[in-house]
């Protein structure tokens, strides 16, 4: 009613935002081909991999499709009892294809993963399905194996029929399905990837916390110094990010063995005994100093482009209007470095969480992430869809804590520069 | 009244220990006085500041506060308020919160200190500004508060750094009355630090005139404009005409200058002997066109340029070789025969031509 009563028209008669968005086509049509390439380059090489990544870590097509008559007659089964004669023998038809396709041996290491003692049961039931005779394929299949008479392995091959499974991200909380469809952890001494999450957290916390500590007094002094000294402290910061990250854990290698320089000088000031160097790499020691020292810059930046715009005369306000040195530090300068501080922390945390070759090189046994159990995965054991799962929870974890800290602090609090 | 509230005693200050910026500096301030500190930049009158303010260390001598030596005194136990050029108001803290800042420090019960804040910020006329963050208000409202903040502990003395210098002229100018009335009705000793003349005219009982790290002259605002101690002082402050000369002769509280192959007559105020090179200055207004015979120096000069500035008009004239001479010329209609090219008759008292030091 009132829109239409107030639509401005030109003075052609066309409707002004008709009008307003023609004049306005043509540069919007420029702006988007100037950022095409770069949208196009970003879905190539982000979009479609993280989209992949997603779709691997979930996918579970393989077995589903080795086994389609098998899932089809096994569809009536209650899983409960023995199947039925129909399932063995969609089984050993699905199985004859495979025999012949050359492909039995990837199922048998599909089928191990979900449990074990599979890949014996397919060898064996190859050699003696090439002598099968027509008809009641129960018994013969049962014959060739004593755990083919098991039901448990039944309803193991029954768990792999959907064709979408969350069983990698379990297995990554070191939980699975058991047989009677609950989640459950694995025992005790087999838990493996909650700790590693667990000390990843930890190691990125604390790394951050002596990024902070340290950065702090280095940003503010670059801040406050005259020109001629804060550039030259400005290169000692940027310094490592010119060297490169292989060379730089590399000489801490150097720095830190056992019989490397540190420990020497140990010995010589007669810190430590000769026979009793303390061992500061491969551990959570050796993550730690080279990780904070690698990612100090990331710190350092955002506190000093913050603390650079605080002027000094509120250091001087707050003096003058009685309050001591620390007084005045923290009631006034403090809360303005905030969003350097939330910058730094956010930037250091998540570059630590995912660290992956400093941990690898000086980490040692105690000392690696998960993001080398990651590169485990993708290198040794070829289980993609683990490892992609685990990258998955990484990243979620991330924007876990980009969320939390933005309910905190808010994200525009943040300032990088 | 303690006349020495303040005093600066033999005051050097060096930053780099080459050059002195502040050199032998002798100033006593009385208490509740309004002192401004007056000259160009880099005379040293901020680093005077700072160094009361306990921001700067003197390099040698001593400041004293209410007779006690204040120089081993860090700045947040002199008690001292001040206000900065660019008002240094807390932008994570409401108005409030800045204004209990000197308060919470010293301890004060929350009843007594809301009471303060109160007066503080009624005195500025900014009721009902305390829960605005400072990114709220404007150039003025935040200058309002840093002078409320700066006296909200009842200081002694308070310290204004230029404190106007971001203000447009209108507002400036207000904030002038409005400063110069709130120290009058709070009795306060005041040190302000301006490059702007026109300010400190307006607003001081006693102005320093800083030049080259030493005050020229400390004198009351009418007396420093009437009797300038020196050339720096007259070319400083207001409009001047100068000619320089050389003493012929002194007798009788006056001497006879010798300038473009004429004589003037003027008061002899650094000149003290015959041969004596100087530098005459005269302001604008003393010198009036169709002299009465009763003035002792008469001239004549060509009228180069006049300029029409509604209520005065300025006229540029060569006068005695100065091609540089400014009169004013109110705007009567007695006064409407003034035309370029002309000659005209002008005429001052030998008392308001002051022979200074040639410079």
């Amino acid at each position: 009613m009132s829109s239409e009563t107030q639509q401005i028209l030109t003075t052609d008669g066309i409707p002004l935002e008709v009008s307003l968005k023609k004049a306005e086509r043509r540069n919007k049509i420029k702006a988007f081909l100037l950022v095409a390439p770069l949208l196009l380059f970003l879905i190539i090489t982000y979009v479609f991999p993280i989209g992949d990544m997603l779709m691997r870590s979930v996918d579970d097509k393989m077995v589903t499709e080795m086994l389609p008559k098998t899932f089809k007659a096994m569809e009536k089964w209650d899983g409960k009892e023995l199947p039925e004669e129909e399932v063995f023998e969609a089984f050993y038809l699905d199985f004859r294809k495979l025999v012949e396709e050359k492909r039995e041996g990837k199922l048998s290491t599909q089928l191990n993963y979900t449990k074990n003692g599979f890949k014996s049961i397919i060898k064996k039931l190859r050699r003696k399905s090439k002598s099968f005779e027509e008809g009641n394929y129960k018994e013969q299949i049962m014959a060739v194996h004593k755990r083919w008479a098991d039901v448990e392995y039944w309803k193991a091959i029954k768990r792999r029929a959907p064709a979408i499974t969350g069983q990698k991200y379990l297995k990554g909380m070191d939980m699975y399905k058991n047989e009677s469809g609950e989640i459950v952890s694995v025992e005790e001494d087999r838990r493996i990837h909650r700790i590693l999450w667990l000390r990843t957290l930890e190691i990125a916390f604390f790394v951050t916390l002596f990024c902070f500590l340290m950065a702090y007094p280095i940003a503010h002094l670059l801040a406050t110094l005259p020109m001629k000294y804060s550039n030259l402290l400005m290169i000692c910061v940027l310094l490592p990010f010119w060297t490169s990250l292989l060379v730089r854990t590399a000489s801490w290698m150097i720095l830190l063995q056992q019989q490397g320089v540190v420990n020497d000088f140990f010995v010589w000031i007669g810190l430590v005994a000769d026979d009793a160097r303390p061992e500061m790499m491969y551990n959570k020691t050796g993550t730690y100093v080279a990780m904070t020292q690698i990612l100090l810059p990331f710190m350092v930046l955002p506190l000093y482009s913050v603390m650079k715009t605080i002027s000094p005369s509120l250091m001087r306000a707050g003096k003058s209007l009685g309050g001591t040195p620390i007084v005045a530090f923290w009631k006034v300068y403090f809360p303005l470095t905030i969003p350097g501080i939330g910058a730094g922390c956010l930037l250091c945390f998540i570059l630590a969480i995912g660290y992956y070759i400093t941990p690898a090189l000086v980490g040692g046994a105690s000392g690696t992430l998960i993001s080398n159990q990651i590169a485990f995965h993708m290198k040794s054991t070829l289980d993609w869809s683990f490892a992609s799962a685990m990258g998955l929870m990484l990243l979620a974890g991330v924007l876990a804590i980009y969320w939390v800290y933005n309910k905190l602090v808010g994200i525009d609090n943040i300032k990088l520069g | 009244m303690n006349k020495e509230f303040v005093k600066f005693d033999k005051v050097d200050k060096s930053y780099d220990g080459k050059i002195l910026v502040v050199k032998d500096l002798q100033l006593d301030i009385e208490e509740g006085e309004f002192v401004t500190m007056l000259g160009p930049s880099g005379s040293g009158k901020t680093t005077c500041l700072m160094m009361l303010a306990g921001f700067e260390t003197p390099t040698h001598g001593e400041i004293y506060l209410d007779g006690k030596a204040i120089s081993s005194i860090p700045p947040h136990k002199r008690g001292i308020g001040m206000v900065f050029q660019n008002y240094a108001l807390f932008p994570h803290m409401t108005v409030y919160e800045n204004l209990a800042f000197p308060l919470r420090v010293r301890k004060i019960p929350k009843d007594e200190a809301d009471k303060k804040i109160d007066k503080a910020l009624s005195m500025v006329s900014l009721q009902g500004f305390a829960d605005r963050m400072p990114g709220q208000l404007s150039g003025g409202q935040q200058q309002r508060v840093a002078v409320a903040r700066s006296l909200v502990f009842d200081p002694q003395l308070v310290l204004m750094d230029e404190p106007l210098g971001a203000l447009d002229k209108n507002l400036r100018e207000s904030m002038q009355y409005e400063i110069k009335h709130i120290h009058e009705s709070i009795g306060v000793t005041v040190v302000y630090v301006t490059h702007d003349q026109s300010e400190a005219l307006t607003m001081s009982n006693r102005i320093a005139v800083f030049n080259d790290g030493k005050v020229q002259q400390l004198s009351s605002p009418d007396e420093l404009y009437e009797k300038p101690v020196n050339s720096f002082v007259a070319e400083f402050i207001g409009e001047n005409n100068t000619f320089a000369g050389e003493v012929l002769d002194i007798s009788g509280g006056k001497c006879k200058v010798k300038v473009a192959n004429t004589e003037i007559l003027a008061n002899p105020i650094s000149v003290k002997g015959k041969g004596e090179k100087t530098k005459i200055s005269l302001r604008p207004e003393r010198a009036l066109i169709n002299p009465s015979d009763k003035m002792d120096n008469i001239h004549s000069g060509k009228i180069e340029e006049v300029i029409y500035h509604g209520d005065h008009t300025r006229v540029r004239i060569n006068l005695l070789g100065n091609n540089q001479f400014i009169l004013k010329v109110p705007n009567s209609s007695a006064n409407m025969d003034i035309k370029l090219g002309k000659d005209i008759k002008i005429g001052w008292n030998s008392d308001d031509a002051r022979a200074l030091d040639p410079k």
